[in-house]
């Protein structure tokens, strides 16, 4: 599939019209059908396909295949960085395609699974990538040394082009492509030294921007195949209900209404155009048998996992001997902390096109994890996996919420009583309260000071659901896994008697998944919030506090220098105000975050300032790594002030962007992003922002207050305790 | 009923229900995607058109209640010179990410610097406070709103 669907007639402002230029080219083609991904099946071909990444035609195209979706995080232009600088090309002259579902060629090393999710795009394929470019060019330059009957090592590519040195002849890639693909595929290859790189670690221009300012970017909620009526759909509003009945005789009579159909658990109306559909969705009367979740609220949830957190859990890392440390300690804390359900909420909302003809399906969807949509529509329909085609579209937001397939099973359940293809579309309200969400977390802290202050023992104990343990079983065992835990063990800090357990507990009647920052997202709060609190009982400067305990750690120990020293860490600040700070390694990443806050009279908090220092090794794309920063830092300063997902009689209470309320421009702190020059592999970004700001956050609410806020979001506490 | 309504200068007619939203005669019914749906309360933003010149969510909008006004869409707004500026800004200052409210974010931009060519902080507050971003992308937009506004100064 192509990322825009129309040129843009006469437009000037492209510098990357070869994208919009792609639409025309590859608005026919069926994924995974049509194209040649495997030498083997190249093999004969006047195209060139090195590996399943790059195929250079003849003609001169040169395409990529990204094995990762753009949801926003830059994939689509990082990723080709890194083909294009071994490949020795500009990323003018290349074009990018989605690569359909196939869990071999285009699974995640780091994942094991074709998906994109948990910072680890440019993490799995910084290797694999560069050398996909590097083979594709070290055969293009045998191929063009065969025909002159010259030594390969007097002859380099640049610019899409082989040339000769000592005669000066040239050939391009397209004219060497059917010569190319007949030469060996080399077993090894040698990368560029990083003082070599022209294009990573230099800033360069999303190739996906150009459709995205003007309307031609096509999402998964635009694709319109041919005859393609539009769906929405009511779903039990308690999780695990049933419909009892549906009188849909007000429905039927609205115009443009084609047809109802009626699941266990959820009622479809199916029309025109959605305008229609809503209509027709609003005149249903549908009684619900609220099942066994009937009376749940967030309350007994709450409760439950504070109670877990009473009985011994999975050591997730266990140094030292806290017990005996905290019996010797001069000062002991104690906290317990606890963070909401959250909602995506991503701006796109939920939807998926599908077009069922009986041995054959067909979808379209913008998905973090085609594969897993591919292979769950496959069981759900009966039908071999190669009978079911998925298109992949660009993501309008993922956050990890496009990495479930239950919304392509429910349009396929939908699509099974519709002639023709049919767009399911919920509305946003059913997409914030039958979103998967972020786990409620229960935390239980204590640590231990010497007389000095010096930290002598630490110890947590944390209850919530495992995501991992639904989604990847394998990654699950010992009642462990990597995701719940990250953020919580392995801390920058030297800590000599270190102990922390997890307690798996599953709610009832709320189903969860992963959320931007995922399991940091829960534990760099809890535990940058409690080393303030140490600093605090030690008397000490929290940057001042940390720093002592990094010895071990020289890249953390320079971010915090370095955003300590970019914020002004020390200077007065007016009255009303707070500054705090958090430090944090995960994802790969070391970031550490100043917050400046302000909290008025009545108790609102206002960010009005984050800098942050990024060492995230090599940077491939230096702004998108600023971006993401940006973007992280607003995506945790909306959890932090505002997010909250809460359970009513077995109800979700939010459902819009009034009860479910987003930063605005009105409310965005200024933020300065401080990156680290490195030569060390890429670290993941796309996340680390958002988990880092929030403890920020409350630790400058601490310093303006005196206030202790162990419980997210901050939302009306301060006013509640009468600041 | 019928309804004869033009959008980016050409018109078209629809056979709607009176009350049915603008937003989805565009992207349903003629098939023009690049106006999103976000919330359908008028709550984010992400369907903004120009309605003879005005910042409108369409997701409200019924198109019984437009008559003989003109519609502008993210399609067209780059005919516009204060359109063209703001997607020039949001193409040198790097704006997107998903993208997906950008459409709407952009029209509310380019309403703003039509009406306002030099806008105040508090001006692109006021302006802009209706448009959703999920990922972020605020301390971007109100820099290539500035850019736009200076590069219209200089370049006349």
């Amino acid at each position: 599939m192509t990322l825009a669907r129309t040129l843009s007639a006469g437009s000037n402002l492209s510098r990357r019209n070869f994208l919009v230029a792609s639409a025309a080219a590859g608005g026919g083609l069926i994924l995974g059908l049509a194209l040649p991904f495997g030498r083997s099946e190249a093999a004969g071909s006047a195209d060139f396909t090195p590996n399943a990444f790059i195929r250079i035609g003849s003609n001169g195209e040169v395409v990529l295949t990204m094995p990762y979706v753009e949801m926003g995080q830059g994939t689509y232009t990082a990723i080709p960085m890194l083909i294009a600088e071994e490949l020795e090309m500009s990323l003018a002259q290349v074009r990018l395609e989605h690569a359909p579902p196939n869990e071999k060629l285009y699974a995640n090393p780091l994942l094991g699974v074709q998906a994109t999710g948990n910072s680890n795009a440019i993490r799995g394929a910084w290797k694999p990538l560069r050398e996909a470019g590097a083979t594709a060019r070290t055969m293009l330059v045998a191929a063009a040394a065969q025909r002159w009957g010259v030594d390969q090592a007097a002859c380099r590519a640049q610019n899409g082009e082989v040339i000769h040195e000592p005669t000066g002849r040239r050939a391009s890639y397209g004219d060497l492509a059917a010569e190319a693909s007949k030469m060996p595929v080399p077993e090894s290859v040698s990368l560029k030294s990083p003082q070599d790189f022209t294009l990573i670690g230099t800033p360069a221009k999303r190739l996906d921007a150009t459709a995205k300012v003007n309307g031609t970017a096509v999402y998964g909620i635009d694709a319109r195949p041919a005859g393609v009526k539009i769906a929405t759909l009511a779903q039990s509003p308690v999780f695990g209900g049933r419909v009892k009945s549906v009188d849909d005789t007000a429905s039927t009579a609205v115009k443009g209404v084609q047809q109802i159909v009626r699941l266990d658990d959820a009622v479809a109306i199916v029309a025109d155009h959605m305008g229609a559909a809503k209509k027709g969705l609003e005149a249903l009367r549908i009684e619900w048998d609220d099942g066994p979740n009937a009376a749940l609220g967030t309350e007994q949830v709450a409760r439950q996992l504070e109670e877990a957190t009473l009985k011994t859990g999975a050591v997730a890392q266990n140094v030292g001997d806290v017990e005996m440390a905290m019996a010797n300690a001069a000062t002991r804390l104690k906290a317990r902390y606890e963070v909401p359900f959250l909602a995506h909420a991503a701006l796109e909302p939920m939807n998926c096109t599908v077009h069922f003809r009986k041995e054959e399906c067909e979808i379209w969807i913008g998905s973090q994890a085609v594969a897993r949509v591919q292979a769950m529509a496959a069981q759900a329909l009966g039908l071999p996996q190669d009978k079911v085609i998925v298109h992949n579209h660009l993501i309008g937001g993922g956050f990890g919420r496009r990495l479930e397939a239950d919304g392509a099973l429910r349009a396929v359940e939908i699509a099974k009583h519709v002639d023709g293809p049919v767009k399911v579309v919920w509305t946003r309200e059913e997409d914030i309260q039958h979103d998967m969400y972020r786990p409620y977390w229960f935390d239980r802290l204590s640590a231990g000071l010497d007389g000095e202050g010096r930290p002598v023992a630490w110890s947590n104990r944390f209850a919530g659901s495992s995501v991992i343990a639904r989604w990847l079983p394998p990654g699950f065992h010992d009642g462990l896994d990597l995701d719940s835990t990250e953020g919580a063990i392995n801390l920058p800090y030297d800590l000599p008697n270190f102990h922390v357990e997890y307690v798996r507990v599953e709610p009832p009647g709320i189903p969860t998944a992963f959320w931007r920052s995922v399991g940091p997202s829960h534990n760099v709060f809890v535990t940058e919030s409690f080393i303030d609190e140490m600093a605090a009982a030690a008397r000490q400067d929290p940057v001042a506090f940390r720093r002592s305990l990094l010895s071990k750690s020289p890249r953390a120990k320079a971010v915090l220098d370095l955003a300590a020293e970019k914020a002004g860490w020390g200077e007065a600040v007016p009255k009303g105000r707070g500054r705090g700070v958090a430090l944090q390694f995960v994802f790969g990443s070391y970031l550490a975050m100043v917050a400046d806050v302000e909290v008025s009279e009545d108790g609102a908090v206002r960010v009005h300032r984050a800098v942050c220092a990024v060492d995230v090794g090599t940077a491939v794309n230096p702004d998108t790594v600023e971006a993401q920063v940006q973007g992280g830092v607003i995506f945790g300063t909306t959890a932090a002030l505002y997010g909250e997902i809460t359970l009513k009689n077995g109800r979700v209470e939010q459902a819009n962007f009034d009860s479910y309320q987003m930063i605005r421009m009105n409310e965005a702190p200024t933020i300065e992003v401080h990156v680290v020059k490195s030569e060390e592999p890429p670290g993941g970004l796309g996340e680390a922002g958002t988990s880092l700001i929030v403890p920020a956050i409350a630790n400058a609410v601490f310093a303006a207050t005196g206030r202790r806020l162990r419980k997210m979001p901050i939302g009306t506490a301060l006013a509640k305790q009468g600041n | 009923m019928a309804f004869n309504i033009e959008i980016n200068g050409k018109p078209h007619t629809v056979d709607v229900d009176a009350d049915t939203p603008l937003l989805w005669v565009l992207r349903d019914v003629i098939g023009m995607t690049g106006t999103k749906f976000g919330c359908g309360m008028a709550l984010c933003g992400a369907c903004t058109v120009h309605i003879d010149g005005v910042a409108t969510r369409s997701c409200i909008t019924s198109v019984h209640s437009i008559g003989e006004s003109k519609v502008t869409t993210i399609e067209a707004i780059g005919a516009t010179p204060a359109g063209a500026a703001i997607q020039k800004a949001w193409l040198d200052h790097q704006v997107v990410q998903c993208g997906y409210c950008q459409s709407g974010q952009i029209m509310s931009a380019a309403a703003l610097l039509q009406s306002n060519p030099d806008p105040t902080d508090a001006d692109i507050d006021n302006a802009m406070s209706g448009n959703i971003c999920r990922c972020g992308t605020y301390v971007r937009i109100r820099e290539a709103i500035k850019l736009a506004a200076q590069a219209g100064k200089q370049g006349g």
